[in-house]
């Protein structure tokens, strides 16, 4: 089956976030979607999936124009979306999930499980991908959920597979697994849709790639000719250095250690298992590992957001285990969240208001009980200014920046204060390439100035650029230690240890 | 309302288009100052917060006409309980003071669940608070003797005050420490809260002597909040209460926008996790808050018995709490939004009393009219589909700013 | 790694003592029924020789069953004793998930002790009690089932109150003016109204759930207050309707005990046990009843699958309304016939609270409007059982019950993961 797109435009408000876009999609053939965060590959592969109706431009399948109402008549027509958020119900199971929206019933409307499971198992067998059929979506490991979205794809015998950043929640091994069931699928006769942003899966598996940037296709061919270089400059418009060059670190004494910390959840399921390891000032540490191993519970404890079941943190030589938020905050602890929109900003409050979120209580802009309103917003201005926070006004609602500007502004609220330990959360996540280019200088400049820069990043390539030291994380636990400072960490070792393949058995 | 971009196309508000560094050093000084310009385009704003509520006022008069002739109400009856509705509310000195009379526990309760509201919370119980805030006022009032009123009123309405916070205290610890919604606790507290009122009125120490039925007994003289308008006409009610409620408009004003614990409240009712980050204890927090707005309201309900009633009745609230509800939602939980609902309200009971009276329309009317006003309210899109033309004018949604 | 399913292999490590995590509930819990126990021991107590008395048959029965007597006093302590055992437990080592059960049955014996104290030395009839509880039940059941239907789809519905007192209201209206059977359909269709209502303001217009429920609650209540005062003052008629009667299923309803608390009794109590029934088949055991779960859970993969998220929320919000508005029928068509104002007295509220205490799940919501059934019967015996103990005060018990469950619960049981969002395709 053959796919045309033909003069695809959507808008959203005053965004036009498609334009004009045309694109060939053939059978037995990989084709590569590139572009950077918030240029409009989802919000086109949304168009393909039924999901939104484009405002102008045609869909043809074998040459033949459709319309597609909803996502039931893009399904029926044999395209299969996987999504890169995983759309599975977590307290479904495996199998309902899979058959949700064509399941096999019986009378009275009667939801034949029984039937289902087979089928299902069936599917499994032929792909040789073992998944379990009645665990619940939340009792499985992040790897496993993907192959549950490919399944659910495969269930309604999909001829065209789009893949939107599948590779986000997968170990360097996984990813190479990952690209044999592709190259399986494509040689089977199914058209895939790879979307990426990152430049050497495309070249790795892409037969064709087209580029996509401000919402328009501004160039493509056979992925061979090109070179990462070029590319990225088609990406972002303009030459791209991948490296933020950060120079060699300088450390000094120990500002955080975290020894032998477990941590305990609210279903009293151990999350860290006796985490030991430090952070010097002057040196930027990286955590890798995929998503849902312990990291956000290692952020939590050491910002003290979570209550650690046993172990000590220590900041600067004090204990700081029973300390609360707030107070770690005033001991120079700052925090970029994972997740800005959801725990780092309130949309609704403006920039300055925003600016404020943490230091409203204190001297720099409180007179006793009340705040200072002029200071906080002529201290907002100032860092508006400093960290190249794009905005017309500091009185306009944060949900009004693009995402690159509200992390900018969430780094630089966190940045300015007497900061001496900087944990950043997946900092660049979902950000434009100037914006990351623009906070790992800043992250580097918080190095240099001594102090101490903790990242945890599920972007591999992040870890490596920065990091002078790196500790892996898999299961809870810290499985190895790298050192990075010459930039000669072993990629290939990385990837087994997030795996969890040299880690020593719980005592 | 978020809008994130990550999905859509270009980044949004680049003001400049300059990429890589930033501003030079040498307008760092003009960039400053634009940064700090005051936002315009007030003016579509404007429209909305005076538009909607008036359009809201008038659909809402014109479906409850509609409902009084489904009910066989005939139309120049229909005529006279308007009439009479603007006589009572604002056609007379005596009808001003009315309704200023009654707008006066109606914004104080109202400001409670308002701030409730900033905070994230669904201060429901406002009645139930009013209850144990105006009977404790009236306990206290007729116990004790001897006291001049400079020291037995304030007292008597602290204790009002004490008691409703602390009533409210209760649903707030169980939200902060199980997690039990306050909407239904606090109903649920309201409801105890009139089984508790119809004991305690039949207790020796508090029941009117003489009398069988569930009455208190009288609030001495010096416990009670003066007339304001008796050197004009000594039958007018407006009372003291009515600076009472001025200040607190103020006071409320100025926790919510200028104190850090408002700011505080703020951030935990927009969005409790980003106020989970920032340190701030989300169980202490609810805790004050619901304290807070408790208070508030058995300040109204102390101001209603030390300053209309005189005593403690079985239903002495009359479901001014859940009319607060409404002027919190109508004044859109800004303190001067629900004083200008609140005694917009006021205007409407004391029209509604005088509609009754005139026109022999149940007072329930009012009623049904002020939940229209708040529908309206509160889906301001429904009244602009019906009323289109009101907003014909309005700058389109895409224009690009800059 | 296939076969993996548990994140961590640490596990075993796992059954070291939290040290530093307050479980509040646990300790309110706990705490709470050490203190039902002592007041059970202490507050309950009746003389050691005393019997209480439950007769079981009826005199116009078929089968004639001899009464349960015991002794009253054996009775109550070993009740102390449970309770103690359970609080003392609880509040040590923490429930887990048997916080929520625990306190269930406490809330059963200590009702049971309160009843049997009541009993000392008299007699009162206990399948009379059962079958007033049945009957209580109805209603609270009925606005469970309609939470449910609207909060499995992700819709709060605080309106529930509002929709039983318009169904109360239109089952007086139509059923004086045209007969029950016809109250009962206007009944329906007016909470289905309502239903529609809640669906356009939340739905299609976006406004926030609580707030809309409870601007449907002050719209009906003035509304139904309105009429009531204004037309039915005058017009009484329009007031009267024939409250429907209780009939017997043959054999069944001979059963000692169970016979005349399940098979003697209305319309509305088998009309609520068959809803509750076909419910529970519709949402656990059919294809329709999974997809409304699934828009429920995560609306926007249901989306993604062709489900249609708003049509799906309309229908269960007006289906929701229907229910209500048939157990807002019982209020009037079910038991008195006349409409008064506020009639529904805060039901629909407890029918929320039984929503959650049976974990939105239409069985486990009858079972806790059971419950607050039995809670409200027994209230009306002990009053006329002439208890020391204020009216005002057991009249409470209802109320005090929902909090404690509400409080003790809501951690445990979740609701649907999107409740209370307005679905947007962004």
């Amino acid at each position: 089956m053959n796919i045309e797109l033909r003069g695809i435009s959507k808008r959203f408000g005053s965004v036009q976030a498609n334009r004009n876009i045309s694109l060939d999609i053939r059978a037995g053939e990989v084709l590569g979607l590139l572009g950077e965060n918030g240029a409009g590959k989802s919000t086109l592969m949304n168009v393909l999936s039924g999901l939104y109706q484009p405002d102008s431009g045609d869909i043809l399948i074998d040459g033949t124009p459709v319309r597609f109402d909803g996502p039931g008549d893009s399904i029926a027509a044999g395209i299969g979306m996987v999504h890169q958020h995983f759309m599975l119900v977590p307290v479904f199971s495996v199998v309902e999930n899979v058959i949700l929206g064509v399941e096999p019933t019986g009378s009275a409307d009667f939801l034949d499980l029984a039937a289902a499971r087979d089928q299902v198992q069936a599917i499994n067998a032929r792909y040789g991908m073992d998944v379990p059929s009645d665990v619940l979506i939340e009792d499985l490991p992040v790897g496993i959920q993907q192959r549950v979205e490919i399944l659910k794809v495969l269930f309604r015998s999909a001829d065209v597979l789009i893949l939107d950043e599948p590779t986000a929640v997968l170990t360097p091994q996984e990813v190479e697994a990952f690209f044999g069931i592709v190259r399986a699928l494509r040689d089977a006769g199914k058209a895939i849709v790879f979307i990426t942003h990152k430049l050497h899966e495309i070249i790795e598996i892409a037969d064709k790639v087209s580029v996509l940037r401000q919402g328009e296709i501004v160039g493509g061919g056979v992925p061979s000719e090109f070179s990462e270089a070029d590319l990225a400059e088609m990406m972002v418009g303009r030459p791209v250095s991948f490296s933020v060059g950060r120079g060699t670190a300088t450390p000094g004494e120990d500002v955080l250690d975290l020894r032998d910390v477990t941590l305990v959840d609210a279903g009293l399921e151990v999350r860290l298992h006796q985490i030991a390891m430090s952070v010097r000032a002057g040196e930027i540490v990286g955590i890798a590992g995929v998503q849902g191993n312990g990291q956000t519970e290692l952020v939590e404890a050491i910002t003290g957001l979570a209550p650690v079941a046993s172990g000590q943190v220590m900041f600067a030589g004090t204990d700081i285990t029973a300390s609360s938020v707030r107070q770690r905050h005033c001991m120079g602890i700052a925090h970029i969240p994972e997740d800005r929109q959801k725990s780092g900003m309130v949309s609704a409050f403006t920039v300055a208001e925003n600016m404020v979120l943490n230091s409203y209580y204190d001297d720099s802009v409180a007179r006793g009980v009340q705040i200072d309103w002029h200071r906080a917003e002529e201290q907002a201005a100032a860092a508006c200014l400093k960290f190249d926070v794009r905005t017309p006004s500091v009185f306009l609602d944060a949900g009004g920046l693009s995402g690159g500007n509200q992390q900018k502004m969430v780094v630089a609220r966190e940045l300015e204060r007497g900061v001496r330990l900087v944990v950043a959360s997946q900092p660049t996540r979902g950000v434009d390439v100037g914006s990351i280019e623009f906070i790992h200088k800043q992250l580097v400049a918080c190095r240099d100035a001594g102090n101490a820069v903790l990242i945890i990043s599920s972007e591999l390539d992040e870890i490596l650029d920065l990091s002078d030291r790196i500790y892996v994380m898999y299961e809870g636990q810290i499985t190895a230690e790298f050192d990075n400072s010459s930039s000669q960490a072993d990629r290939g070792a990385i990837g087994l240890a997030m795996a969890g393949a040299n880690r020593t058995a719980a005592a | 309302m978020t809008r994130s971009s990550d999905t859509h196309g270009s980044p949004r508000n680049d003001g400049n288009q300059h990429n890589g560094s930033s501003h030079d050093r040498g307008n760092a000084g003009d960039s400053l100052r634009a940064l700090l310009a005051p936002t315009i385009d007030t003016r579509g704003n404007l429209r909305e917060i005076i538009l909607i509520p008036l359009a809201a006022v008038f659909m809402a008069l014109l479906i409850g006409a509609l409902i009084m002739m489904a009910t066989s109400v005939e139309p120049h009856i229909i005529l006279r309980s308007f009439v009479a509705m603007a006589d009572g509310s604002v056609g007379s000195l005596n009808a001003i003071s009315e309704t200023l009379t009654a707008s006066i526990p109606l914004v104080l309760a109202g400001l409670g669940i308002g701030l409730a509201f900033r905070a994230g919370l669904f201060n429901i119980g406002a009645e139930g608070q009013m209850v144990v805030g105006g009977l404790m006022a009236a306990v206290v009032s007729f116990s004790v003797t001897g006291l001049p009123m400079a020291l037995h009123l304030p007292l008597v309405l602290v204790s009002g005050l004490l008691v409703g916070g602390l009533y409210a205290a209760i649903a707030g610890f169980l939200r902060a420490a199980t997690g039990a919604h306050e909407v239904i606790s606090t109903i649920m507290l309201n409801l105890i809260s009139i089984r508790l009122l119809d004991y305690l009125l039949r207790q020796p120490f508090i029941q009117k002597e003489g009398r069988s039925d569930p009455i208190s007994k009288a609030v001495l003289e010096t416990a009670e909040l003066p007339r304001l308008l008796s050197f004009i006409d000594p039958n007018l009610r407006l009372h003291f209460g009515l600076f009472l409620m001025l200040g607190a408009v103020i006071l409320i004003y100025w926790l919510l926008y200028r104190s850090k614990l408002g700011f505080a409240f703020r951030i935990s009712g927009e969005n409790p996790d980003a106020a989970r980050y920032a340190g701030i204890r989300a169980g202490l927090t609810i805790v004050i808050a619901m304290a807070i707005a408790g208070g508030l309201a058995g300040l109204a309900g102390a101001a209603q018995v030390t300053g209309v009633l005189g005593r403690a009745t079985p239903g002495f609230t009359a479901g001014i709490g859940f009319d607060a509800i409404a002027v919190a939602l109508l004044g859109r939980s800004h303190p001067v939004g629900i004083l200008l609902a609140g005694v917009l309200f006021g205007a409407l009971e004391a029209g509604g009393r005088q509609m009754q009276v005139d026109a022999g329309v149940s007072i329930d009317m009012i009623s049904i009219i002020q939940a229209l006003i708040i529908i309206f309210v509160a889906a301001p899109l429904l009244v602009k589909r019906i009323m289109p033309f009101l907003f014909a004018d309005r700058p389109k949604e895409d224009a690009d700013h800059g | 790694m296939a076969d993996q399913t548990q994140m961590d292999p640490a596990r075993l490590a796992a059954s070291q003592p939290v040290a530093n995590v307050t479980d509040w509930r646990r300790i309110i819990s706990g705490f709470t029924l050490v203190m039902l126990a002592a007041i059970v021991l202490f507050l309950l107590d009746a003389p050691w020789d005393s019997v209480s008395t439950f007769r079981i048959s009826r005199p116009r029965d078929t089968w004639a069953v001899g009464n349960l007597v015991v002794p009253s006093q054996l009775i109550n302590t070993l009740a102390a004793i449970i309770l103690a055992f359970l609080g003392t437990r609880l509040f040590l080592r923490g429930g887990g998930r048997w916080t929520g059960l625990s306190l269930g049955v406490g809330l059963i014996i200590l009702a049971m002790a309160f009843l049997v104290w009541a009993t000392a030395g008299k007699a009162i009839s206990l399948t009379g009690m059962l079958q007033a509880t049945v009957v209580r039940a109805v209603p609270i059941a009925l606005a469970a089932l309609g939470g449910i239907l609207c909060e499995r789809v992700a819709v709060i519905n605080i309106a529930i109150e509002g929709m039983l007192l318009a169904g109360a209201f239109a089952g007086a209206l139509f059923g004086s003016l045209m007969g029950g059977w016809a109250g009962i359909i206007c009944a329906m269709l007016t909470g289905g109204v309502f239903g529609l209502l809640l669906a356009v303001l939340v739905i299609t217009y976006r406004v926030d759930q609580i707030i809309a429920g409870v601007v449907i609650n002050l719209f009906v209540l003035g509304l139904t207050s309105y009429v009531s005062s204004q037309v039915f003052a005058e017009f009484r008629w329009l007031n009267k309707a024939t409250p429907f009667r209780a009939f017997k299923i043959p054999v069944l309803g001979d059963i000692p005990l169970i016979g005349p608390v399940l098979f003697n009794q209305n319309l509305f109590v088998y009309g609520a046990l068959i809803m509750v029934t076909l419910s529970t088949y519709y949402l656990f055991y059919t294809r329709m009843g999974l997809r409304a779960r699934a828009v429920g859970e995560h609306p926007r993969a249901a989306d993604t699958l062709g489900i249609d998220v708003i049509k799906t929320r309309y229908a269960h919000v007006i289906a929701a309304g229907m229910v209500a508005g048939f157990g807002g029928a019982w209020f009037t068509l079910g038991s008195v016939g006349r409409f008064d104002e506020n009639m529904t007295f805060g039901r629909g509220f407890i029918g929320l609270a039984a929503m959650i205490f049976g974990r939105w799940h239409p069985l486990g919501a009858l079972a806790a409007a059971l419950v607050f059934g039995f809670a409200d019967s027994l209230q009306q015996k002990l009053s006329i059982l002439n208890t020391p103990i204020p009216s005002e005060f057991l009249s409470m018990a209802p109320y005090i019950a929902t909090i404690v469950v509400v409080a003790g619960l809501v951690g445990r049981a979740r609701p649907p993961a999107a409740i209370g969002k307005a679905y947007t395709k962004d």
